[in-house]
């Protein structure tokens, strides 16, 4: 077999595709049904979400296309369902397919980027505390020590109210979307920089970044440039198990409350909004956000658990 | 070991120390506590004397000692919404949520250790294959969302069950038991099992995880060699020693369930500290959030430091501080 390909003429050199089809990775994607299962899940809900504006059949933050009459009204083939509302409507008279649409936007949205600034916070902090070492390593990994005693929502919610507290709830439903980035980032950061930091000891005394020092390259550029592409294989694992626990975080904020508000609903304030009708019968309102919520999280801890197994790093 | 003990009894008090300046810094920088006090037709003179038999005007280091010291003694302050000391809110509430969080440590435990167990030894059976994937689930369910699903197909759907409050409580001294009436017992069941699900399903795959990390050893070869019943082998040898680290995790999430807990308090009204801390929370009621976050993080701190010091007694190895400081 190996010789068989060497004898290949090299005249057509594979594409980027092929490339990736014939790897280890992609052969464990297409060979877990499950996984597969999970991606489509995934992409048809990010999708969904992403062109939300051309699926919705309402806009539910445009307040002139709601009409209160349009209020409870059951889903489609129930007997008092419309024909305008397949999944009926809620307290306000807002589609709940539309809203779920809108809902799933903020909910991923919020989810990604806190995911992102989280990573971006833990792989620098994990790079500095690494490389330097010394007092700066003692107090960044002392900090981290601290804030995992406590559970990461404990943490989302203080920084939560201390901004409602700074803004006040008018300003504070305007930026709220970056508040929450701001408090789910801020509380998951730890596990980037343990992780981060530790492969950094083991790269910063191997000969290339020696050599890149020896030639005078400053810190800044070698911890980017040379350290991070070799250490960032398992940050890619953590950020996709923890982009689940973004989106759940979020979630429960906005159940609880502290969240998105009412009139630029999340999933997780569907939900809360739809607790209170659970006993009128109304179940189509909290149910639907909490299945798509539920599809989407269990679709992404899935899809984690595969390219933690298929990227095989040495975390578990 | 008492070095060791001496250190983790340094680490405990640093960590207690910075969560207080966080309170502290909540109290201070987030708007005035006078302001919050008073009403608005109070001269500025009488707010200026207010501020000094505070000691607001005092320096930081002394506001902050002061603030460590009330806080050692569990005064701490009065609550903005309800005008009333927050340790005797908090003191009320307690009780409910120690009951609930142990009610649920003890359903994730009974459920969680047995299942983990079955789906060990019986690896290919069609059961633990369910198991597995209903924990996968329970996972990925929040907990909020598992607690409305659990009121949509009891309370609601079948009639069984209440889906909010405590039911009738007995007082026995200070405390307030829910534990000794109909009522009360029926009341725990929900949020029990919405708040345990979470822990049982990480309770089974650790307990499947460790057991069959023991079943490979020699020991178990020799024991079975030696004509041992399977059962003898099963639960005699192998699950004692998977218990260990099964406490070890056990003791650590009980921290992690007080503070969860609010999430259940939340969805079943709950008369618990989590459902304070939330009001608290909305309404920007700092005495109440600050004397919450020192409480649950001397729960967080204490249970850290005891499950440290048993697993230090088991396992003389954790006695040296390997990591270079």
């Amino acid at each position: 077999m190996a010789t068989e390909a060497s004898e290949a003429p090299l005249t057509r050199r594979p594409t980027r595709l092929a490339s990736f089809l014939d790897s280890d990775v992609a052969y464990s994607f297409l060979h877990s049904r499950i996984t597969i299962v999970a991606a489509i899940v995934a992409l048809v809900i990010v999708a969904a979400a992403l062109f939300a504006p051309v699926i919705a059949t309402q806009d539910p933050y445009d307040l002139r296309q709601l009409s209160i009459i349009d209020s409870h009204i059951p889903p489609v083939w129930q007997a008092d369902g419309d024909k305008r509302f397949l999944l009926g409507t809620d307290d306000q008279g807002r589609d709940v397919f539309s809203t779920i649409l809108y809902g799933s936007r903020q909910s991923i949205a919020i989810g990604i980027v806190s995911t992102l600034f989280a990573a971006a916070l833990g792989i620098a902090l994990g790079l500095i505390a690494g490389y330097a070492g010394g007092a700066i390593d003692t107090v960044i990994m002392r900090a981290a020590d601290i804030q995992s005693t406590f559970p990461a929502i404990l943490i989302a919610m203080l920084i939560d109210g201390t901004s409602r507290a700074l803004f006040g709830q008018q300003r504070h439903d305007n930026v709220v979307f970056w508040v929450m980035v701001l408090s789910i980032g801020l509380s998951f950061w730890v596990q980037y920089a343990r992780t981060v930091r530790g492969s950094t000891l083991v790269e910063k005394s191997k000969d290339y970044v020696l050599a890149a020092r020896l030639i005078g390259i400053r810190p800044g550029l070698i911890l980017l440039r040379h350290v991070l592409p070799n250490v960032v294989g398992p940050v890619l694992v953590i950020a996709t198990i923890n982009l689940a626990l973004a989106i759940i975080t979020e979630a429960t904020l906005s159940f609880l409350g502290l969240g998105l508000p009412s009139t630029q609903p999340s999933l997780g304030t569907l939900i809360q909004i739809g607790q209170k009708y659970l006993f009128a019968g109304e179940w189509w309102i909290a149910i639907f956000p909490g299945a798509t919520l539920a599809a989407l999280v269990l679709a992404v801890n899935l899809l984690g658990d595969w390219l933690r197994d298929a990227l095989n790093p040495r975390l578990r | 070991m008492i070095a060791f003990i001496i250190r983790r009894l340094l680490q405990a008090i640093v960590v207690m120390l910075t969560v207080a300046l966080i309170a502290f810094t909540l109290f201070g920088f987030v708007g005035d506590p006078i302001n919050m006090m008073v009403g608005i037709e109070t001269s500025a003179q009488d707010r200026e004397n207010l501020r000094q038999s505070l000691g607001l005007n005092d320096p930081v280091i002394v506001q902050f000692a002061r603030f460590v010291t009330h806080a050692a003694r569990l005064e701490f302050g009065s609550s903005y919404q309800f005008k009333t000391p927050v340790i005797d809110l908090i003191k009320d509430r307690f009780p409910a949520t120690m009951e609930l969080a142990l009610a649920s440590a003890l359903f994730s435990l009974l459920i969680g250790i047995p299942m983990g167990v079955y789906t060990a030894l019986h690896r290919r059976s069609v059961l633990s294959n369910v198991f597995l994937a209903a924990s996968l689930i329970g996972i990925s369910l929040p907990t909020f969302l598992i607690g409305i699903l659990l009121i949509f197909l009891f309370p609601v759907t079948l009639g069984v069950l209440p889906s909010f409050g405590r039911g009738e409580v007995v007082h026995i001294g200070f405390w307030s038991t829910g534990l000794l009436t109909a009522s009360g017992l029926k009341a725990l069941v929900l949020p029990a099992v919405t708040l345990g699900l979470f822990q049982m399903t990480l309770i089974m795959r650790l307990v499947r995880g460790e057991m069959l990390e023991v079943l490979r050893t020699d020991y178990i070869k020799f024991a079975r060699a030696r004509g041992l019943t399977d059962h003898a082998v099963n639960f005699g040898h192998a699950l004692k020693n998977t218990l260990v680290p099964v406490m070890t995790i056990a003791g650590l999430q009980l921290g992690s369930i007080i503070a969860f807990a609010l999430i259940t308090e939340s969805v079943f009204q709950w008369p618990g500290m989590g459902l304070l801390f939330l009001k608290a929370v909305q309404n920007v009621d700092i005495p109440i959030m600050s004397a919450y976050l020192l409480l649950v993080a001397f729960i967080f701190v204490t249970i850290n430091l005891i499950v440290d010091l048993l697993y230090a007694v088991v396992d003389p190895r954790i006695r040296i501080d390997a990591r270079p400081a």
